[in-house]
């Protein structure tokens, strides 16, 4: 069994506010912020390693997880924090974020599924830069294979041929059953303590939330290997579809008044806001 | 001249609001490139929903009727659009960016080949070309994009577009619908759970009343609901209450959850982390009440409250049973 995980890297999604527009428009930049594994796609590590693991928690894998980016050369990093948590190797193809779309990215995939044939490819359901939300889905098309997309909750059996996947959707669940090879892609509640369901693995809850690297897999992921290619090698059409071509600031709101009284504000809204 | 194809949202039974607001922004683009914009609707069953479909001035409605269409698999409604592009010549394919909507576009773009933008809220024609305004790095960056295929498939944020009321008569047909892809002996539909709310919609809703973490329990929610109820209002929550455990994930207003613009939000016991204002700030008019007068939520509010929500939640809900009687 091989799961496939891909990985965007992110300025800090918790200092996005900073980020910068260059004077021209034309570019986002995020100087002084900290690259970070996109966060859905972390989850997308920890939901691969709670399918294969035989005990919570035990490391021990029923399979392998490969951890797959496009990036510039320092991604390196953000794969050996993957590769810390507990996946085998790394695949690293260089590429510039500028010069990506949605759809190369999910040719580019489909290329390393050729070369890998994994039995499930789990993606995070958007970076959070982007905030796109199609490489997984465009994936599963070009692939010919079934998309669980949005999921909360993942069960497999013991023999790891499917998955019921509990999406979350509008109005509340829907509940799917694909049989591998398929694409999942992940959301939040994926790393809740129950998100994952193995059959194999039972007896106790997981963390909430990804794991943390023990020293242990830092050291040991300085060994794991990482496979360096490029778009050409793999022969992708890198013809742009999709291109951004300025960037602006939104609006900002500005803040308002603090007032004293529940009695206050109930007024303003009635007489001030016209709301009530 | 170039024509536009909606996909409608239905969801119980019901066209949604959000569909209307795809209407509003379909007309644009149709005026644009001098063509008219079409409607698609697919379900088992749509003679409910013809008559409201035909009311939003389309050139032409289509139905897509077949046993199964309801679940929305991806695997299944994605050929089914491909033929009415490819049929009707549609130069732009549209759909509210809700769930189905993101899970189903980007599959018939990789089908169709065509380039995609995601939770467009604003489109402009420059050059004789499409530019699309979407929120990036949770709403702190507009991108402005431009798609360079024949076809360009589009989801938007309804929240940013008026909703469209109509009383027209639009044609009706009722298409053929291809045969079953042979993907979709891969994927099994097991059922759908509904998240059981009496309230309004939090996507279309007049009023929001969102609780965070400073809710301390998921039975302190009632506080909220009292709140909220009491305004015809419907009930959000931060990533935080939901991780929790506090309420349902349906509830999420953020970045990554539902994004929210009503008349009146109002924002308790939550700071205002960059992914929930991310999913809120367009509300009209913000009240933040918060124990913590450095919260950034703020800085974003019209109205700030600094207290003990415990003790301003109920003392609002009197209060405005006072000035409502």
């Amino acid at each position: 069994m091989k799961i496939l995980v891909t990985m965007k890297r992110v300025a800090d999604p918790d200092n996005a506010n900073k980020v910068k527009i260059s004077g021209d428009g034309t570019q986002v930049t995020s100087e002084g912020l900290e690259w970070k594994p996109n966060p859905f796609d972390e989850y997308g590590v920890e939901a691969a390693m709670r399918i294969l693991e035989d005990g919570v928690g035990s490391g021990k894998l029923r399979g392998e997880v490969v951890v797959v980016t496009i990036g510039p050369e320092e991604v390196t990093q953000q794969i050996r924090q993957c590769l810390a948590m507990g996946a085998d190797r790394g695949i690293l193809v260089s590429g510039d974020d500028t010069k990506l779309d949605a759809m190369i990215v999910a040719r580019t995939m489909a290329k390393i599924v050729e070369k890998e044939q994994p039995d499930v490819v789990i993606m995070g359901k958007q970076a959070v830069d982007g905030d796109s939300n199609q490489a997984s889905q465009m994936l599963a098309e070009i692939l010919g294979w079934p998309q669980a997309t949005f999921a909360g909750h993942v069960e497999v059996p013991e023999d790891l041929s499917s998955a019921t996947v509990t999406r979350e959707v509008d109005g509340g669940a829907a509940k799917v059953k694909v049989a591998f090879p398929a694409v999942l892609s992940v959301d939040l509640r994926i790393v809740t303590p129950t998100g994952v369901t193995n059959n194999v693995a039972t007896g106790k809850d997981y963390q909430e939330g990804p794991r943390y690297a023990s020293l242990r897999g830092i050291m040991k992921a300085k060994k794991k290997p990482i496979d360096k290619l490029t778009l050409d090698d793999l022969g992708v059409d890198q013809t742009l579809q999709v291109r951004t071509v300025s960037f602006t600031q939104p609006a900002a709101r500005s803040a308002g008044v603090i007032l004293e009284t529940v009695q206050e504000l109930v007024q303003k809204l009635q007489d001030e806001a016209k709301v009530l | 001249m170039g024509n536009v194809l909606i996909i409608a949202q239905i969801q119980d039974g019901e066209v949604k609001k959000a569909t209307n607001s795809t209407v509003t922004f379909a007309s644009e683009v149709a005026s644009h490139l001098g063509g008219a914009y079409s409607i698609l609707a697919l379900g088992d069953d749509l003679s409910g929903q013809s008559e409201a479909l035909a009311a939003l001035g389309a050139q032409k409605v289509f139905l897509a009727q077949a046993d199964g269409l309801d679940n929305a698999l991806a695997e299944r409604w994605a050929p089914i659009i491909e033929k009415v592009v490819v049929d009707g010549g549609f130069q732009v394919v549209v759909s509210p960016a809700s769930s189905t909507g993101k899970d189903v576009l980007p599959r018939l773009a990789a089908r169709l080949g065509a380039g995609m933008a995601s939770e467009v809220v604003q489109v402009a024609f420059n050059d004789g070309k499409l530019n699309y305004t979407r929120p990036m790095y949770a709403g702190n960056v507009n991108g402005t994009v431009v798609i360079d295929t024949p076809l360009e498939i589009i989801t938007i944020r309804p929240t940013e577009f008026e909703a469209f009321s109509s009383t027209g008569a639009s044609p009706v047909e009722k298409i053929d619908v291809p045969q079953a892809p042979e993907v979709l002996g891969k994927i099994e539909f097991l059922g759908f759970e509904k998240a059981e709310s009496t309230r309004p919609d939090l996507a279309e809703a007049g009023v929001v009343v969102s609780g965070g973490r400073g809710l301390k329990s998921g039975e302190n929610f009632k506080l909220i609901e009292d709140l909220a109820d009491l305004l015809g209002g419907a009930v959000g929550a931060t990533r935080a209450a939901v991780d929790a455990g506090y309420i349902h994930n349906d509830f999420q207003v953020g970045q990554t959850g539902k994004i929210v613009a009503p008349d009146l939000y109002f924002a308790v016991g939550l700071s205002g982390a960059l992914q929930h204002v991310a999913g809120m700030k367009s509300s009209k008019v913000i009240v933040a009440i918060n124990k913590d007068e450095e919260a950034p939520i703020f800085q974003v509010s019209d109205y700030g409250v600094v207290a003990d929500l415990f003790k301003a939640l109920p003392e609002l809900v009197e209060e405005i049973k006072k000035v409502a009687k």
